[in-house]
């Protein structure tokens, strides 16, 4: 099956088995931050944005994404960075496997919940599994990363 | 992972339906618990070309497309403005945002899981499931049904008949459900369904004039949790299971009951 898919903003055209999931797909074009984790479907480390919403890799068909727009961390590098140094002030970021999941959610969140309460974040957050930490430190993170976002909208 | 030979994105339910009759080829939903299997498929079925990927309201009901995602019934308006927060509190502890803007209302409907929120909560409404075979039968008999080779198409959920509410519990979030349960209310029947068990939702009914006498509706309540079968798991003891089924139902009453507009 040939497929077309627009890979953080550049398109591409490939032939792919129809049991090839997105994250391989993904992987084979130098997406190296999309990472398997668990294989059950479970720890939202494969966590792309698919037409702007977040899904996990692993579970979606490459076929499925056929004239889809997918946006990988490699294509968010600025709002990574800037997401990534909250991350990384609060202890955050320990052994960092389940950073790029961890960001790519938030940033979708980011753009589809105006002024989350903290529940609202822990529920949005929670398909986001890290073995590190205690979440505390995300909490912190995302919380003060929301403010400045506020702030800088603001201005 | 499953295996796949080939991919087929049908043009007609006519065209699924035929592929569906051979038994190594599968319709595929959100793929989340297929690729949990290691299934050699002939031919992978896709619907996605055939627009069901959407919630449409008529007069009377809800119609949702099987390609619906549950996030996309967690998040729609139209859902929210029928059935309050019923579809978000039983969807919400399903494994994540991501999983659930992957995971389908068809095939979970379809799979029919024993540890199903979906069966669960559909169960009580006045939902029927349209079939690509012509049939339209209601979630209470098709949650009985063995598995075959006919193809869900929509889900219809009566509007304005019933307010109902759901719990669930589990051992940690985003876990699978120990056990969960939902109770809906038209003015004259109660309907109440367990779930998790870890078995399908099954409903039970009983003529109810006045919701708020508690006394006999708590009967009805021990009713349900002597006459249930519950099983056990590595999650929880049919025991324990029995014994959080009386604590759940009368959680569920008293929202039901106490706080309007939790469900509409």
């Amino acid at each position: 099956m040939i497929i077309t898919v627009k890979i953080n903003g550049k398109t591409y055209k490939d032939e792919v088995a129809p049991d090839t999931v997105l994250l391989d797909y993904l992987r084979s074009h130098g997406c190296y931050s999309v990472k398997r984790g668990c294989e059950t479907s479970n720890c939202g480390l494969c966590t792309v944005h698919m037409d702007s919403k977040p899904v996990l890799s692993c579970s979606v068909l490459a076929v499925r994404a056929d004239g889809q727009e997918i946006t990988t961390l490699e294509g968010l590098q600025k709002e990574a960075e800037e997401f990534g140094a909250f991350l990384a002030d609060e202890g955050g970021e320990q052994c960092g496997f389940c950073s790029p999941g961890f960001i790519m959610n938030v940033l979708a969140m980011v753009k589809e919940l105006k002024n989350p309460t903290d529940e609202e974040i822990k529920k949005y957050l929670e398909g986001n599994l890290c073995r590190c930490t205690g979440y505390q430190s995300q909490m912190r993170a995302v919380k003060k990363y929301l403010d400045f976002k506020q702030k800088e909208e603001q201005k | 992972m499953f295996k796949a030979q080939n991919y087929a994105k049908v043009t007609s339910l006519t065209e699924a339906l035929e592929l569906n009759k051979k038994r190594t080829n599968k319709v595929l939903g959100g793929g989340c618990w297929m690729k949990m299997g290691k299934k050699n498929i002939n031919t992978l079925i896709d619907l996605s070309g055939l627009g069901l990927d959407k919630i449409t309201e008529t007069d009377d009901e809800i119609i949702i497309g099987s390609l619906v995602t549950l996030r996309d019934i967690e998040t729609s308006p139209v859902i929210e403005k029928n059935f309050g927060n019923f579809f978000k509190d039983a969807f919400t502890h399903i494994v994540g945002v991501q999983f659930r803007n992957c995971a389908t209302i068809g095939g979970s409907v379809f799979s029919r899981f024993g540890f199903s929120d979906i069966v669960t909560s559909l169960i009580v409404l006045d939902t029927k499931i349209e079939l690509a075979g012509g049939e339209t039968v209601s979630m209470e008999e098709y949650s009985e049904r063995d598995y075959d080779n006919d193809i869900v198409v929509n889900i219809h959920i009566k509007k304005g008949g019933r307010k109902a509410a759901y719990e669930s519990f589990r051992n940690t979030q985003t876990d699978i459900p120990v056990l969960n349960c939902s109770l809906a209310y038209d003015g004259k029947k109660l309907y109440a369904a367990v779930g998790a068990r870890p078995m399908r939702g099954k409903v039970s009914t009983m003529d109810c004039p006045d919701v708020e006498n508690s006394e006999e509706v708590f009967k009805f309540f021990e009713k349900i949790q002597a006459e249930t079968e519950f099983g056990t798991n590595t999650r929880a003891s049919k025991e324990y299971r029995k014994h959080l089924s009386l604590v759940l139902l009368k959680r569920v009453y008293k929202k039901l009951v106490c706080k309007e507009g939790d469900a509409k």
